[in-house]
């Protein structure tokens, strides 16, 4: 048996044993179950330092006039407050949302998914995770350097970010470096597409064809897809704005530009230009933020409700259209930049039209659960608070998707309630489910039970409490982006919706300490996990908790059946692995699941 | 334990696989392992292909639409003859490219070698021919900062040329050791897809440059 | 040890009903609120001052309606799914799916988008695809870090020729108009927006610096202004009335302060502004 060339498995790596020193192992492993948890750690510490930037946001919105001690001069000036919006935005978007639900995740379990012993190119994924983590080094590097950090947003619009210090603070060598960190986040980032993509289409083991993948497979392998041509396009806009930038070209700075009474020599570039490259890849980014999530969502859905995932090809399909629509819907940041009014009509169009897989992926969650024998474990009310908060954010977009009605709402707090609602609460509610599923599996002991329910309560009541009055101050005007409400009056009548939002951001931030604490003792002192504590179907639960080395102890397994055959009708028990041969329904001597 | 019985239900139905019998090796379903090792990294290197694709597409979206841009001070460049020789010998190293897989696949190991290293030597002169092609853009007083179509010239030319050198890197490796993972049929196809894509696609550049001014 | 066990006993005993009802209940509850704040207005746009405003109301108000509804029945959908099958010990139905229920709430939810996509194209188009009537009022608005300058084109009807170089707003020419332009002889340029009601008016908005906006919360409309472009947009304001003008793109430092009036006034009162700020050439 031993003999066999191992199917499904790059030959290099079917060794045993493992790298010896604490070095080679946990750092400069290029072992993917430990990237994946380098990269996890990652966004465990900027989703930190996001939050953090967030609070001191709030709290300057709600309290604009407030000493704050530790701010010099004691009153944050507006450059503070842009900075930190710039950098809440950078950190949050690439280095939470990008790498959580697809580098972490997906590193750790795809390879596990489809009986692979390791991603297809282990060295190349142990550089994108140090190119990762140096790009987000180096972003945060802008907050102490001259000038401070960028004032231009995430979205970093030039002329505001093609100019230098003479455009205002921080951007001089802050907005330099916040352009060279994502040069090098992409290149990261493409390299582990390639990775992830190569990994699902040769790597699968015998008998996982693809439509026994699990819906957490094609999620993280469209996303690759989306990953690889959209942040190479973010790093040829990325090359162009630091070359207006250092060099004197000008790709996005128009001639005749005075700057605080001093004119330009420019040759005539687009503002446009920058936007349509960056939109070309922002929308796309923010699929890739989602698409993990909702892959996790349906495959946590099935677990818990002892169900196979309702209309599997119908969502494979969704994820596919997803993906392609999500290239060809840009224009809809732009209805009002100056765009062909007629361009805008297209968008707009397209854009409604994948609220069409979305809203049919919703029904697939809702059906998963009828008729489901559904279970409450904390993986699970994550998972139900998703489709939530999907339900609700992808809603609001309906209005935002048309330039009649986003002409009013455009670049108001109601943009700001929809996104977040969506990345900031939706995917993060995929992060949350896929820690607590996965952590047996990844550490070998549970996650204590009681302390992850009330994070959920907590964080389930408190995101809607700080997210839904947002609408309500973006249609009533409030403007994103605004230091304070000293500017327009109409503003004042806001600051109690302000308040309001500021206080439950101050109490559901401070709920995330259950979840940390939760997750720091349970690393250590948690009940141990057995191989299969969900009693779930997928490769994952077919091996120890933690794996071994190389996931499968020498044996990659074989498949025989779909990934959510749960509650057959004649089957001994209610779930029937992958893995387990026709014939073979009776359990084994040890049944996964129970304490050994 | 626990781990045991994880082996336990795999080794069962490992040897249930061998009952099973048509399901694994070969065909379309899955053991894609069995297409033989190194084929990972042909689908590695064209998915790589396809990123480096999509960059340069966005680069020459975004000439489309300076180009095309109302009161567009668009200056046509004369563009150095240079550049046509530099074109004939990226295409006649992909020509001496293939001819040593060729000798390869046939067990002519010195010329495989040879042929290889004459790739290496025409690709390094491709870029010290475009090295001249900056000069004389340079010496015409055409420099990054010119104008809009000079900074495109000189964008597409260096992201092609660093793209070229790794191409260099490569053969040169392959010239001093081969890869302990790949053989040296797989290998030479890997470094193979990558350099005709940067030849065809330093054609598309070119015609880009050549007929848009 | 799991809270509900894989298995066929009735077990009431798991618990499982509370957090089914707790969740259902604050889908609820969010609902409620939500849909009480939208009932009762409570943070309401102000009125609208323009017949393509009111258009405009009338696509958000059929998208509200249309995504309401969707919103209650999903979120209670949602309710009374985990409600109904929490586990109480009876078996999971294996149900892989149903073709014709895709088919059918596919088909209705794309019917559903596009029209509302289609039915807001009005008022869109009436914005932005027909140009501004003729006779319309054309006014220049200029933006720079953080302030809007509106310049009229006085008795002649005609705009003077900028020139980037000319800019000196210390020396009282922050737009630079060239003085060698008899055009621009008798311009009016003010900080704040004066027009005519019931008179179509034109706006060409231009910027100096960086990327500014124009938005006026009573117009139900907002432009980008771009450096580099003179962007066309135009409206009829219909009530007379002061309103606030305000810049919706991060346009650096200042943009939380950069704001403006508009100021809708009869035509009497029109005619009187731009006689006081006449230059005479």
């Amino acid at each position: 048996m031993s003999s066999e060339p191992h199917r499904g498995s790059p030959t290099v790596y079917a060794r045993a044993g493992e790298p010896e020193g604490i070095f080679r192992h946990y750092i400069f492993s290029t072992n993917h179950k430990i990237i994946g948890l380098q990269y996890f750690f990652l966004s465990l510490a900027a989703v930190t330092i996001g939050m953090t930037l967030a609070v001191l946001m709030r709290f300057h919105l709600a309290w604009p006039a407030a000493h704050l001690p530790f701010l010099t001069g004691g009153i944050m000036t507006p450059e503070q407050y842009l900075a930190l919006v710039t950098m809440h935005g950078t950190i949050m978007v690439f280095f939470v949302l990008t790498t959580a639900p697809q580098s972490a995740f997906g590193n750790y379990l795809l390879p596990l998914q489809i009986g692979a012993t390791d991603m297809a190119f282990p060295r190349l994924n142990m550089l994108s995770f140090w190119l990762t983590l140096a790009a987000f080094l180096l972003v945060l590097s802008a907050f102490v350097v001259p000038g401070g950090a960028p004032i231009s947003g995430w979205t970093a619009y030039p002329p505001l970010s093609g100019m230098g210090e003479i455009t205002g603070p921080g951007e001089g060598v802050g907005q330099s470096l916040w352009i060279a960190s994502i040069l090098i986040f992409c290149v990261g980032s493409l390299l582990g597409s390639i990775n992830f993509i190569s990994t699902v289409i040769d790597l699968r083991a015998t008998g996982m064809t693809l439509t026994r993948l699990p819906l957490t497979v094609w999620a993280w392998f469209v996303t690759a897809i989306l990953s690889l041509l959209a942040f190479a396009v973010l790093f040829a806009a990325g090359i162009l704005l630091l070359l207006d930038r250092v060099a004197g070209t000008s790709f996005f700075l128009p001639s005749g530009l005075v700057v605080s009474g001093e004119l330009q020599t420019r040759a005539g570039g687009s503002p446009l230009l920058w936007q349509h490259l960056f939109w070309f890849f922002g929308h796309p980014e923010v699929y890739i933020a989602i698409l993990p999530g909702m892959g996790v969502v349906s495959h946590i859905l099935a677990n818990f409700s002892r169900k196979p995932v309702f209309g599997y090809r119908a969502m494979v399909f969704a994820l596919c259209t997803i993906g392609l629509l999500g290239f060809l819907i840009w224009g809809h940041h732009m209805f009002v930049s100056g765009m062909s009014p007629y361009a805008s009509l297209t968008f707009s169009l397209l854009t409604l039209s994948i609220g069409v897989p979305s809203a049919v992926k919703t029904f697939n969650w809702l059906g998963t659960l009828w008729g489901g024998k559904v279970q409450f474990q904390t993986p699970m009310l994550f998972a139900l608070g998703f489709v939530s908060f999907f339900i609700t954010g992808g809603l609001s977009g309906i209005f935002l998707a048309q330039p009649a009605l986003d002409t009013t709402l455009h670049a108001t707090y109601y943009v700001v309630a929809h996104f977040h609602i969506v990345m900031g609460v939706a995917a993060i509610f995929g992060i949350f489910a896929a820690t607590y599923y996965w952590f047996p599996k990844m550490f070998g002991r549970q996650m204590n039970k009681a302390l992850g329910q009330i994070h959920f309560w907590l964080t389930f009541a408190g995101a809607y409490a700080i997210f839904m009055p947002m609408h309500f101050v973006g249609i009533a005007g409030g403007i994103r982006r605004y230091a304070d409400s000293t500017g327009a009056h109409y503003l004042v009548a806001l600051q109690p919706l302000q308040r309001f939002m500021t206080i439950a951001a101050i109490l559901t931030v401070s709920a995330q300490l259950l979840f940390f604490y939760n997750f720091v003792w349970s690393m250590r002192k948690g009940e141990r996990a057995s191989a299969n504590p969900w009693s779930a179907t997928s490769l994952e639960w077919a091996t120890a908790s933690p794996p071994p080395s190389d996931n499968f102890a020498g044996l990659p397994p074989t498949v025989y059946r779909a990934p959510y055959e749960y509650s057959v009708p004649g089957a001994a028990q209610d779930f029937l692995p992958q893995h387990l041969p026709p014939g073979h329904a009776r359990p084994s001597r040890q049944e996964p699941g129970h304490a050994g | 334990m626990l781990a045991s019985a994880a082996v336990e239900s795999i080794q069962t139905s490992a040897g249930a696989n061998k009952g099973a019998g048509g399901r694994s090796g070969g065909g379309g379903e899955g053991s894609h392992g069995a297409r033989g090792p190194g084929r990972v990294h042909i689908t590695g290197m064209l998915i790589a292909l396809g990123g480096i694709l999509m960059f340069f597409s966005a680069l020459i979206s975004a000439w489309v639409v300076r180009r095309e841009l109302p009161d567009a001070d668009w200056q046509p460049l004369a563009l150095p003859h240079i550049l046509w020789l530099n074109t004939l010998v990226l295409a006649l190293s992909g020509v001496t490219l293939a001819y040593s897989r060729r000798c390869l696949a046939a067990g002519r190991e010195a010329d495989y070698r040879y042929w290889w290293g004459i790739t290496t030597i025409l690709g390094a002169g491709f870029l010290a021919g475009q090295l001249v092609a900056w000069r004389r853009m340079s010496a015409a007083g055409l420099l990054l900062a010119t104008s809009p179509s000079s900074s495109f010239f000189y964008v597409f030319t260096a992201a092609h040329a660093l793209h070229v050198l790794g191409g260099i890197a490569a053969l040169l490796a392959m010239a001093f050791r081969s890869p302990r993972q790949l053989t040296p049929p797989v290998a030479t196809q890997v470094v193979a897809l990558y350099w005709h894509f940067l030849a065809a696609l330093w054609f598309l550049i070119f015609a880009v440059l050549w007929l848009g001014g | 040890m799991m809270c509900c066990q894989p298995s066929r006993t009735r077990n009431r005993a798991c618990g499982s009903a509370l957090p089914a009802l707790l969740l259902a209940f604050f889908l609820v509850l969010v609902v409620a609120t939500t849909v009480l704040i939208f009932a009762l207005h409570l943070y309401p746009a102000p009125p609208p001052i323009s017949h393509d405003a009111v258009l405009v109301d009338r696509q958000y108000d059929l998208t509200l309606y249309a995504t309401g509804v969707a919103f209650l029945v999903a979120q209670l959908g949602l309710a009374y799914t985990v409600v109904r099958f929490c586990d109480r010990g009876q078996n999971a139905r294996f149900i892989g799916g149903n073709v014709v229920l895709e088919i059918l709430w596919t088909s209705l939810t794309l019917l559903v988008f596009v029209s509302l996509g289609v039915l807001g194209q009005r008022a869109w188009a009436d914005m932005r695809f027909t140009p501004p009537a003729s006779g319309a009022l054309q006014v220049e608005v200029t933006t720079y870090q953080f302030v809007y300058a509106f310049r009229y084109p006085g008795a002649d009807g005609k705009f003077g020729r900028l020139n980037p170089n000319l800019v000196n707003a210390p020396a009282g020419n922050p737009l630079g108009i060239d003085p060698n332009d008899p055009a621009g002889g008798d311009d009016i340029v003010v900080p704040e927006l004066t027009i005519p009601v019931n008179r179509p008016v034109e706006l060409l908005l231009r910027s100096q610096d960086v990327v500014h906006n124009f938005f006026v919360r009573e117009l139900r409309f907002q432009q980008d202004a771009v450096p580099g472009m003179v962007i066309p947009v135009h409206f009829t304001a219909d009530e007379i009335g002061t309103y606030e003008i305000v810049c919706t793109q991060l346009c650096g430092l200042g943009h939380s302060k950069m704001h403006s009036l508009l100021h809708v006034v009869s035509q009497s009162e029109f005619e009187a502004f731009l006689g006081r700020r006449a230059i005479s050439p």
